[in-house]
């Protein structure tokens, strides 16, 4: 190449840069583990958020401004976290997003409402697309905090309200993690249970530590001594696959009611001791969708392959509001855009969405879900990761059937 | 009674399970002296490369090409890995096998990707073998503790019965001598590190099925095998073996204990109840800190372990 043509090249790519920084951008930072051990879920999370960003952006975006995700990995710690919040808001970026973990959640919105009481004019909006600890929306609410997944109380409320109608169910047995989340289950689980069903005796309280055990033959046994016939639990990943399946092995006869079922790599490993007996609740119902909705699926699985799942659709939710609220508010910007965004109304992928004004807790439908084989439901979607099996609507509940009261009292800028 | 025998199978089936993990690695330690890192890796590759295997050719095949695989590389590792850091002393070997365990991860990252992959147990192992009381014994659990004997076995005998193994227990206290007679004892250390890595890889392929085989599996039995190893007594097999059964049983039956030192002082009369939530731990919620308390505990007390030979 000689060098007159070199310079034309330089020109080119300067005057490219150039343009790219003029046509305004809006930045997420998506800060959430992209190595070690909750790996592969950041990653999913971030191909899922990246997908509905495209499809917004084909559309237009926000008010014009295309959406530009940066991945920013957590580790999973919310001390590294902090850092990470800090470089984005270096770098200018207004929007953040995470969710796996409410103690890195909690970390965030701590920090995120002191930046944004010493810098109103550079306010920074916090997207939780999957922390689930309800004190986020009662007494730690935050104007700047929205949560676009339902809170594990309004999960237990819809699954408990669910299993009301089971008269099967005599005895239960709790078996939960051994961290925040799981304590806080297997509490409300239980005061749930005591209320709506008084009948119903709880058998059994188990905590585990969380991702280190390889064999739950101990604790199925000690299961299948209390003689329950229903199992709760707030397991995710490999400790709810393997506690399936040590049930199955052992021949335990009782239902699994579950939040993360239908989480990435967990129907894989669930497999057939998993159908008929393991139940989820989840805002996901790909064989429920209306047509658009499906549409959406087909086109995802048409970029990423048959057997993935565009699971999260918590981001599909976060951008659609945001974009309704930043063309109501006329700008993008963030400080703007919380005001607009509370109370707003949408028809979501599932039906109808609304961002509650008074804790900024997304209500939308949820459902509970079997796990079935895909054949014997005639499902037209399977479960991520495999094919011969997936989730078939027992109920579906409509936002206003999963609200639950709140005792927020939110502080406005 | 039911429950007692049933979590005494279940006892037997996970210390066995550990063994499996372990033996590899406690053969490799007493005949190289090398604290081999990687050896929940080389536990990883086996259940991977059965994966892969077995979605070809079916589970049987792999069953003996996955560990013979694993002890390919386990022997290329040592030939031109740890021979050269050998020179450097311990602390190189220890160093080389650490990263060689954060390498071996991410080239699995790489090539299977981040999430569990669908292995599972085949038909003809599907089922139930027995059933004590109501509870099942699955068919697959059955032959875990097969192998897991027939490991122990073929290993003693191996090492006690055979010319090869008295080579190797030779070449091993004395190499000079040895070699002197006209033995290559850098091959029979080869030998001995692939050996272990197969032994790990079969481990895998058995294990990997039961459980769940995705890039995490290696870190989560990563600290136990070497709390089997140091219990048993470094560089004993059989000490190995006994040190497996006893963390099994321990922790299955103490996950059944529902009784916290809150509940015991009830027992005598006192109340506690406001007590500090240390006090309302169950005995069950420390299961999984209990084969670490067993290592610490015969540290100090006994730091040749229940049956090792040598004092380090």
């Amino acid at each position: 190449m000689s060098d007159k043509k070199m310079h034309k090249w330089v020109l080119a790519g300067c005057l490219m840069a150039a343009v790219t920084t003029a046509a305004a951008q809006v930045k997420i930072a998506y800060i959430d583990p992209l190595s070690g051990l909750m790996a592969a879920t950041g990653e999913h999370g971030l191909k899922d958020l990246q997908f509905a960003a495209e499809r917004l952006n084909a559309r237009g975006g926000l008010n014009g401004q295309k959406i530009e995700i940066v991945p920013m990995d957590n580790k999973l710690s919310p001390q590294e976290s902090l850092t990470l919040l800090n470089r984005a808001i270096d770098q200018g970026i207004r929007y953040i997003t995470q969710g796996n973990g409410s103690s890195v959640a909690a970390a965030l919105i701590d920090a995120i409402n002191k930046h944004n009481a010493r810098n109103p004019d550079k306010a920074v909006l916090f997207i939780n697309y999957a922390a689930v600890d309800p004190d986020f929306t009662n007494s730690k609410c935050s104007f700047w905090h929205f949560r676009f997944d339902a809170n594990s109380d309004m999960k237990l409320e819809a699954l408990t309200n669910y299993m009301t109608k089971e008269k099967g169910i005599k005895k239960v047995y709790l078996i939960n993690q051994d961290y925040s989340f799981g304590h806080q289950v297997a509490r409300t689980a239980r005061n749930m249970i005591n209320k709506k069903r008084p009948d119903v005796e709880i058998v059994g309280d188990d905590l585990h530590p969380l991702a280190r055990v390889k064999d739950f033959s101990p604790y199925i046994t000690k299961i299948k001594a209390s003689g329950a016939d229903t199992v709760i639990t707030g397991n995710w990943g490999s400790d709810l696959a393997l506690l399936v399946r040590a049930a199955k092995d052992a021949g335990l006869d009782a239902n699994f009611y579950t939040f993360y079922a239908g989480v990435i790599g967990t129907p894989t490993a669930l497999g057939e001791a998993g159908v008929d007996r393991v139940f989820a609740v989840s805002y996901y119902g790909p064989n429920s969708a209306p047509a658009r909705t499906q549409k959406y699926i087909d086109d995802y699985k048409k970029k990423y392959g048959a057997t993935e799942d565009p699971y999260t659709f918590s981001f599909v939710n976060a951008l659609e509001l945001l974009s309704a609220a930043a063309a109501k508010a006329k700008s993008t910007d963030p400080a703007k855009v919380a005001k607009a965004m509370e109370g707003l109304r949408l028809d979501g992928p599932f039906g109808e969405i609304t961002m509650r004004e008074a804790d900024h807790q997304l209500i939308q439908p949820l459902f509970i879900q079997r796990f079935v084989r895909t054949a014997d439901a005639k499902l037209k979607y399977p479960a991520q990761g495999t094919t011969e099996y997936g989730f078939k609507e027992e109920v579906k509940l409509d936002g206003a059937h999963t609200s639950q009261p709140t005792n927020c009292q939110m502080q406005r800028p | 009674m039911e429950f007692f025998l049933i979590s005494l199978l279940n006892g037997v089936t996970y210390g066995l399970l550990l063994f499996m993990l372990s033996s590899g690695l406690t053969l490799i330690f007493s005949m190289m002296g090398i604290l081999n890192f990687a050896h929940a890796s080389f536990y990883m590759l086996g259940a991977y490369f059965a994966y892969q295997i077995s979605a070809y050719v079916g589970f049987w095949p792999a069953l003996i090409v996955a560990p013979l695989t694993v002890g390919v590389i386990g022997a290329l590792v040592e030939r031109y890995g740890l021979r050269r850091a050998h020179h450097y002393g311990h602390v190189a070997e220890l160093l080389f096998t650490f990263g060689l365990a954060f390498l071996i991860e991410e080239i699995v990252h790489l090539i299977w990707g981040k999430a569990a992959v669908d292995y599972r147990v085949p038909g003809s192992l599907e089922g139930t073998l027995f059933t004590l009381f109501s509870t099942s014994f699955p068919i697959y659990k059955g032959f875990m503790m097969l192998v897991s004997v027939g490991m122990l076995l073929a290993l003693y005998g191996l090492l006690t019965r055979t010319r090869i193994g008295l080579i190797i227990q030779a070449a091993l206290s004395r190499p000079d001598m040895v070699e002197a007679l006209g033995h290559n004892v850098p091959r029979i250390f080869m030998l001995v590190f692939g050996g272990g890595a197969a032994l790990a890889g079969l481990a895998g392929v058995i294990g990997g099925n039961a459980f769940v085989t995705e890039p995490g599996m290696a870190a989560a039995v990563g600290s136990i095998v070497f709390v089997v190893v140091v219990v048993g007594g470094l560089g004993s097999l059989a000490g190995a073996f006994v040190a497996s059964l006893l963390i099994g049983i321990i922790q299955t039956f103490a996950v059944a204990i529902d009784f916290s030192v809150t509940d015991m002082a009830a027992a005598l009369g006192i109340d506690l109840a406001g007590g500090s939530n240390l006090a309302r731990l169950s005995i069950s919620q420390l299961a999984p800190v209990l084969p670490y308390l067993l290592m610490v505990a015969i540290l100090i007390f006994r730091p040749r372990g229940l049956m090792g030979a040598r004092e380090s």
